[in-house]
C-alpha cells in the first residue's frame, strides 16, 4: 500500500512545485513573487519529509527544520523590504 | 525571590520541551539537560519579554484550541472546494472588525488565529488599535463575518488574557 | 491497519500541497491567491509530518516526535508571514477584486 501510495504522494507535490514555480515566473507584482517563494519553501518541506519516509532515513528531518526556520527569515525580510524600502535600520 | 529564579514560569516548561523534541531523545540525562538550559535561558533573556504572560482560564485556553484546530481542518475542506471551483463565483471582500482586547499579546493571537483558519486574513492593525483589516475569501454576509470572529475566537481570548 | 493510515495521512498531505499551489497558480488578485498557499500547505505540510512521525515511531528505535517541532514552527510562522505580505500588499496598493479600504497609516 504505501509503496504504491508514495510515488503517487511525489508526484502531486511535484506539480505543486511546478504551478509555484510558475506563478513565480509570472509574477506579475513582487508580492506575488514573495508569496510564490514562501510557497515553494513550504513544499519543499513537504516533499523533504516525504522522501525521507521513501528512503526510510530521519536524516531529511535537519534539512526541512532548516529551511522553515531560513525560508520565514527569508520571507520577513523581504516583506519588509517592500514595507520600507530596506531591510537593516 | 522565586520571582528573580524563574521570571517567566512558563517559558521553562515549553523550552525544555522543545528541547526533548529537538534530540528526540527522552531520556532522564536530556531532561536534565533540558531543564537546565530552559532555566538559564529566561534568565540570560531577561530583557525580551517586557511583560510576564498570565493565563487566567487554562481550562478555556484548552478549549479554544481545540476549537481552532476544528475549524482549520473543516475551513480547509471549504477552502479547498472554493478554489478547485469556479473563480469568477468568488465574492472576496474587505471587513473591519472592532477590536474588544486591549493586550498586544491577545491581539496578535488573535490575529494569527484569523490567519489560521481558512478563507480570512488579517491584513492590517488600525494604529490606534481599535480596528483589525480583515481579508475574506469568500464573503456573502460581513456581519455574519464579524460576529462570527467576536464570538468564536475573541471572547475566548478576552476570558483568558484579561478578564 | 497503519499502513492504510499512513497512506491516507500521505494522500491527504500531497493533494493539500497540491491545491494550495493550485489556489496560487489559478486565482486571480493577489489577496484571494494569498489564501490558498497559507491555508492548505500547512494543514498538507502538517498531516504530511504527522505521517512522518507515526511512520518513525512506529519503525525505528523508539518514539520520534520531533516533527512535532517542525508543525508546531510552521503554524506558528505561516499567519505571521501572511500577515506581513497583505500589509505588504496594501502598502503597494496592488488591485484587488474586493474594495480596497480607505487610506490609513497602519502599524504592527
Amino acid at each position: 500500500m504505501l509503496s504504491l501510495v508514495i510515488p503517487i504522494a511525489f508526484a502531486l507535490v511535484g506539480l505543486a512545485l511546478a504551478l509555484t514555480l510558475w506563478r513565480l515566473l509570472v509574477g506579475p507584482s513582487p508580492a506575488d513573487r514573495i508569496l510564490a517563494l514562501d510557497t515553494l519553501y513550504v513544499n519543499t518541506i513537504a516533499l523533504l519529509v516525504l522522501l525521507g519516509i521513501h528512503l526510510e532515513s530521519a536524516l531529511y528531518f535537519e534539512a526541512a527544520l532548516l529551511i522553515a526556520l531560513m525560508g520565514f527569515v527569508g520571507t520577513v525580510a523581504l516583506c519588509k523590504y517592500l514595507l520600507r524600502g530596506d531591510i537593516i535600520e | 525571590m522565586l520571582r528573580r529564579l524563574l521570571p517567566h514560569p512558563l517559558l521553562t516548561p515549553a523550552l525544555a520541551l522543545i528541547w526533548l523534541l529537538l534530540v528526540n531523545r527522552f531520556t532522564l540525562g536530556h531532561i536534565v539537560l533540558g531543564l537546565f538550559l530552559s532555566w538559564l535561558i529566561p534568565l540570560f533573556t531577561l530583557r525580551f519579554w517586557p511583560e510576564a504572560v498570565r493565563i487566567q482560564r487554562p481550562l478555556t485556553l484548552m478549549r479554544f484550541i481545540a476549537v481552532v484546530l476544528y475549524d482549520i481542518v473543516v475551513a480547509n475542506l471549504i477552502v479547498a472546494r472554493r478554489i478547485l471551483g469556479r473563480p469568477e463565483a468568488l465574492r472576496p471582500a474587505f471587513v473591519s472588525v472592532p477590536l474588544d482586547l486591549k493586550s498586544d499579546l491577545a491581539i496578535s493571537l488573535l490575529a494569527n488565529t484569523i490567519c489560521l483558519t481558512p478563507g480570512t486574513l488579517s491584513a492590517r492593525l488600525a494604529q490606534d488599535r481599535t480596528h483589525l483589516l480583515v481579508h475574506g475569501l469568500h464573503v456573502p454576509d460581513p456581519a455574519q463575518l464579524v460576529a462570527d470572529i467576536k464570538q468564536r475566537y475573541e471572547a475566548p481570548l478576552k476570558e483568558v488574557f484579561e478578564c | 491497519m497503519l499502513d492504510y493510515l499512513l497512506s491516507f495521512l500521505i494522500l491527504t498531505g500531497a493533494v493539500f500541497t497540491l491545491i494550495g499551489s493550485l489556489g496560487l497558480a489559478r486565482l486571480r488578485d493577489f489577496y484571494t491567491r494569498l489564501h490558498g498557499p497559507t491555508k492548505a500547505t500547512t494543514l498538507g505540510v502538517g498531516s504530511l509530518l504527522i505521517a512522518s512521525a507515526l511512520y518513525f515511531s512506529t519503525r525505528g528505535a523508539g518514539l520520534s516526535l520531533h516533527e512535532v517541532l517542525v508543525t508546531l514552527f510552521l503554524f506558528i510562522t505561516a499567519p505571521v508571514s501572511a500577515h506581513l505580505l497583505a500589509k505588504a500588499a496594501l502598502h503597494l496598493r496592488l488591485k484587488s477584486l474586493a474594495k480596497p479600504p480607505e487610506e490609513e497609516g497602519g502599524e504592527a
